[in-house]
């Protein structure tokens, strides 16, 4: 066997060294140095960012008779997926800090960066097998960081119904793929791809839908979508903001890859509406369910059930144009959902407060959170000139690209009315935060100086992203 | 007689589908992790059938099999030690009790 191979991996490795110092140092400095330990995860998360960028312009290689490969398309995925985990570090290091996480703060980093290497071979992978050894390495370290929180009952809750029901539509996926790998004869991409040609039957369609079925649930797709408040409300705020950008934009990329590598050849015969149905509801759905929402993290779990459903929808224009529209709205998403995420955390840290009628009169006692907050939701709706605004933008040009058929206006149209549905939730959280009045606000703090940066990083990325056109261009000549 | 494919797909199925009522209509929590090892052994017959009838000169799905048995054994683990957990802090493992996050 020829060794060098495994050179193909670099992100993977730079990231395995990362997980490794993590973990020796969390392993064997005594409780003084402990205390080091988040911040030397920082810092070489950071050096494993910067080293993804460096790598941006690598061939495209294949290792492990094929089984691996990877490609600057990838590479710049990865990339995204590490800046966002960069962020959720970052912002995490004052509650890794706190009272009840502190003795056992490093195993929040080193399953947080398990769970990322996970995803990268998920991404990675051009063969079944390879797949699901990744898909489980990202989702299994996912379910105990649920249950983080170990004082907390919901933490426990949430997990016990995260767990069940990733191991619930894993028997599903795999069930579709024994049944894909009966009609082919293997398990790679490729391979499946000429075997299935000319096969389609009512044993292909079934498989198919176990697979999409499977995907559902690790995007929380309406109507796979039931576990996704409980599991975002009960994990500790840090795990949630893992949860619904990083683990959910990497599922996305994986779910791109193997729709459009494996099945593309079946897209009109067997998919497309099973496609089409799924935007309809999960963009609907998650939307009237947000609306109803009081309590902070469950209302952004239901909004980032609808963001899902546009993530969907630049899968749907299968095109270089739809991966880079893609790409961008997942890296907006990033931006926008985390620095949300990071004003909830910085208050539930300093207050304990997670409730949408707390924040009413928050801008008098703390302007500048408020400020970030109604950044993050401006981007979320989708206004202009903040990116979300972008983001959607080249979602719909890249769906209708090139492209007469009714049902994708119709599809696009839907998609449309429902971003109007969605400025009147987002905007109650302005509303709360700047004009309604409240006889005890949150009284004004001072964030932890790692909050302040991770927020600054995200707004940051919020205005810099809509104004620049410079990353959407370079994404799209990467893809092109 | 002959054994064929069809002889070991048909049990698969229906242990697959004995998995998912289990999963949907009990309400102990480890009752339902039987019903999910249920699912995946399912699974598992049929990568193994599949490849021992349709493509003998080929390891792909023995593999794939054992890696299957392996990623089954881990999630359970991981699931009965989240159990335990809940049990400690709330004394019951019933589903149906497990819903204080609702509104």
């Amino acid at each position: 066997m020829d060794y060098s191979q495994f050179l193909a991996l670099k992100q993977e490795i730079g990231l395995l060294i990362v997980f490794l110092l993590v973990f020796l140092t969390d392993t064997f400095a005594d409780k003084k140095s402990a205390k080091a330990v988040p911040y030397i995860a920082c810092i070489f998360m950071l050096a494993q960012t910067a080293y993804g960028f460096f790598l941006s312009h690598a061939p495209a290689t294949e290792a492990f008779a094929g089984m691996y490969a990877t490609s600057p398309v990838l590479v710049a995925i990865k990339n995204i997926l590490n800046v966002g985990t960069l962020i959720v570090l970052i912002q995490s290091l004052k509650w890794t800090n706190s009272e009840f996480v502190a003795v056992r703060r490093g195993e929040f980093y080193e399953l947080t960066l398990l769970t990322l290497l996970g995803m990268y071979l998920m991404i990675s992978s051009r063969h079944f097998l390879m797949f699901i050894i990744g898909l489980e390495t990202a989702s299994l370290p996912l379910c105990a960081l649920v249950a983080f929180d170990k004082h907390r009952y919901e933490s426990h809750e949430a997990a016990i119904k995260y767990v069940l029901t990733a191991v619930f539509s894993s028997a599903i996926l795999l069930m579709g793929l024994s049944f894909v790998y009966g009609l082919a004869g293997t398990l790679y991409y490729d391979g499946i791809a000429i075997g299935l040609m000319g096969q389609m039957g009512v044993m292909l369609a079934v498989a198919l839908a176990f697979v999409i079925a499977g995907f559902g649930f690790k995007i929380s797709l309406v109507p796979f979508h039931l576990w996704t408040a409980d599991v975002y409300q009960g994990a500790p705020t840090s795990v949630t903001s893992y949860l619904s950008v990083i683990s959910k934009g990497s599922a996305a990329f994986a779910f791109l890859v193997v729709l459009t590598q494996v099945f593309g050849a079946f897209y009109a015969d067997a998919w497309e509406w099973m496609l089409y149905a799924l935007i309809v509801l999960t963009i609907t759905v998650g939307n009237l369910f947000a609306i109803r929402q009081t309590n902070m993290k469950r209302f952004l779990a239901f909004s980032s059930i609808s963001q899902a459903g546009y993530i969907m929808l630049a899968i749907v224009g299968d095109n270089a144009m739809g991966i880079s529209a893609l790409m961008f709205y997942t890296l907006v998403y990033i931006f926008s959902n985390l620095a949300a995420f990071g004003v909830i955390g910085a208050i539930e840290n300093a207050t304990g407060k997670v409730d949408m009628t707390d924040y009413n009169g928050l801008y008098k006692t703390n302007p500048r959170l408020s400020f970030t907050m109604m950044l993050a939701m401006f981007s979320l709706a989708g206004i202009p000139p903040f990116a979300g605004f972008f983001s959607k933008f080249f979602v719909f040009t890249s769906t209708l690209n090139g492209t007469d058929s009714a049902a994708l206006y119709v599809l696009v149209l839907i998609a449309l009315i429902n971003t109007i549905i969605s400025l009147y939730y987002y905007l109650l959280v302005v509303k709360a935060m700047f004009i309604n009045d409240s006889e005890q606000p949150i009284a004004t703090f001072r964030s932890a100086c790692s909050e302040r940066l991770g927020m600054w990083v995200c707004v940051a990325g919020i205005i810099g992203l809509g104004i620049v056109s410079y990353f959407y261009d370079y994404l799209l000549t990467v893809v092109g | 007689m002959d054994i064929t494919l069809i002889w070991y797909l048909v049990p698969a199925l229906v242990m697959f589908c004995c998995g998912v009522y289990g999963f949907l209509t009990r309400r102990n929590m480890i009752a339902m992790l039987i019903s999910l090892e249920l699912m995946l052994n399912a699974v598992d017959i049929n990568f193994v059938v599949f490849n021992r009838y349709l493509f003998p000169h080929s390891m792909e799905g023995w593999m794939f099999t054992l890696f299957g048995i392996a990623i089954a054994a881990a999630e359970t683990a991981l699931a009965i030690a989240i159990i335990i957990n809940l049990f400690r802090v709330s004394k019951n493992i019933d589903v149906r009790d497990a819903t204080k996050m609702k509104n």
